[in-house]
């Protein structure tokens, strides 16, 4: 067999999950969502828990509610439910194209949206996209819940704001503002790969068409999704244009510390992707606010 | 360190089974090793490939990233659920037609992933074949092939659909 052995239960309740990981505190406890990234990792003995908490039979943690601004996805939710819902595709189209560049639709019935925001990969589509629209992660712990903003719940490589006896519950996304234009690209060898590079942005323009808000996030070029802060400020106040994008293109590239080199692209590979990848999702974000030197969907 | 065997029941197929399982067993391994269904193949055992690929309350998932236990009480189709009385399933035919294999290592993987996605959507573009198809790994046989053999399975299935709903009228 492949993984090494490991006790396991499968409680029906968050209640019940919670206090097994108080009993089990002092074990090497683990828990099991969608398995799509833990699985992996027993069957090749990287992870060896003493203990596996599968929260697969738990109903409530499993939902996709509108609550006054916000879509309220339960933890379990399958990322196919996501890609499936009504309500996701009018609230918030920024999730919908998220969820579809994750993995292959095999991988998407059984990952979970909590799952991927735990796991923290550095090329994973979710923690940056939970930077860019300021996402709420709802944590449930041996003291009670825990409110968190992402910008607090990403720690770098591989590393959240989770301690081992935490169930991130619940992960709240704003909806789209009517007004506010989106872009969420990746680049990967086949759709459905783990992105070499990839940002998202949003934009608001003010009457006279220039940018009021701008918010880039960029995945898979270093050990953890990034905010392009000082980018942003720059844009702020600006009007739109092809040499604006450019010139954050070329910011972003720079400021990139450290870019990832693997197998997969080297460091300049992911350099020059950074660039790409930001003046194009300003593009598409203006282009659907409405402004001037934006592209349309399809344009390219 | 000992761990207790769970006690299990799932439908595979059609057939209910029991089996009495270490929890890390993973459900490739319960499928090929325990219930003898060998035509669920396992490739690289971390997801990628796609080989191992079954239908989980008719959705396509990855039996290798699944443990056994998480199965209990599940209703799963292998390729060996596929066919009816010994009459392959359409689509297992086009892609005997089409040459959609060839040594057919990884052909289990693709037919079911093909079950669920022309259930889903019976007349799909190309574009969301390769979509669908996508975590689904050849070595030998060509996807151009792959491509013509979903294309004709998904014309027979809506033509038998066609004149299932004109009988039945
Ligand atoms: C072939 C393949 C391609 C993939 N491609 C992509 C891709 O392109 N982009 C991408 O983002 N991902 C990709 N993935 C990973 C996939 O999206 C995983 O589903 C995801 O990373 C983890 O979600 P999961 O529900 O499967 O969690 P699991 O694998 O079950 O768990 C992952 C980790 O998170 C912890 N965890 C999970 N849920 C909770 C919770 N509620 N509370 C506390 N801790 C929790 C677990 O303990 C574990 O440490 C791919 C996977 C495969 C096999
Ligand atoms: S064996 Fe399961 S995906 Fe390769
Ligand atoms: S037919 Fe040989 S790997 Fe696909």
């Amino acid at each position: 067999m492949k993984p090494a052995r490991f006790e396991y239960a499968a409680p029906d309740s968050l209640a019940e999950a919670i206090s097994l990981l108080e009993q089990h505190a002092d074990d090497d406890v683990k828990i099991l969502a969608g398995g799509q990234s833990l699985v992996p990792l027993l069957n090749m003995r990287m992870a060896r828990p003493e203990f596996l908490i599968d929260l697969n039979r738990i109903a409530e943690l499993q939902y996709i509610r509108e609550e006054a601004g916000w879509l309220a996805i339960g933890a379990m939710t399958r990322k196919r439910a996501v890609e499936e819902s009504e309500l996701v595709r009018q609230r918030q189209p920024a999730l919908l194209a998220a969820t579809q560049l994750v993995g292959h639709p095999q991988i998407r019935n059984r990952g979970t949206v909590g799952g991927s925001m735990a796991h923290a990969d550095p090329a994973a589509e979710y923690p940056a996209l939970a930077l860019l629209l300021g996402v709420e992660l709802r944590v449930a712990g041996p003291g009670g819940e825990r409110r968190i903003p992402a910008a607090d719940f990403f720690h770098g490589y591989l590393a959240t704001a989770l301690e081992p006896t935490d169930v991130l519950t619940e992960v709240r996304i704003p909806v789209l503002d009517p007004g506010t234009g989106w872009s969420f690209l990746e680049v990967a060898r086949r759709h459905g790969d783990f992105a070499m590079g990839g940002a998202g942005a949003t934009v608001r323009l003010d009457a006279s068409g220039k940018l009021s808000e701008v918010r880039i996030a960029l995945f898979g070029v270093g050990a953890a999704a990034l905010r392009l802060h000082d980018v942003e400020r720059e844009l702020v106040g600006e009007q739109p244009g092809e040499a604006l994008f450019q010139d954050a293109g070329a910011r972003a590239s720079q400021g990139l510390e450290d870019p990832l080199s693997d197998v997969h692209a080297s460091a300049e590979y992911r350099r020059n992707l950074a660039r790409v990848l930001t003046v194009r999702v300003l593009e598409e974000a203006v282009g659907r606010a409405g402004g001037a030197g934006g592209r349309e969907e399809g344009s390219r | 360190m000992t761990t207790q065997k769970k006690a299990i029941s799932l439908s595979v197929n059609g057939i209910s089974y029991e089996a009495s399982i270490e929890p890390r067993m993973t459900l490739a391994d319960l499928l090929r090793g325990e219930l003898v269904l060998t035509g669920t193949h396992v490739g690289c055992e971390h997801g990628v490939c796609g080989a191992c690929t079954v239908l989980l309350d008719g959705r396509a998932v990855r039996a290798c990233l699944m443990l056994a236990v998480q199965a209990d009480g599940a209703s799963l189709t292998t390729v060996e659920g596929l066919e009816t009385d010994g009459e392959l399933h359409p689509i297992q035919q086009a892609f005997i037609e089409e040459h959609g294999l060839q040594c057919g290592f990884c052909t289990p993987g693709f037919l079911l992933t093909v079950h669920e996605l022309l259930e889903n959507s019976p007349d799909p573009s190309d574009d969301e074949v390769r979509d669908a198809l996508g975590g689904q790994i050849c070595r030998c046989t060509g996807y151009q092939a792959i491509l013509r053999s979903v294309r004709l399975a998904a014309t027979r299935l809506r033509d038998a659909q066609a004149a299932a709903s004109s009988q039945g009228s």
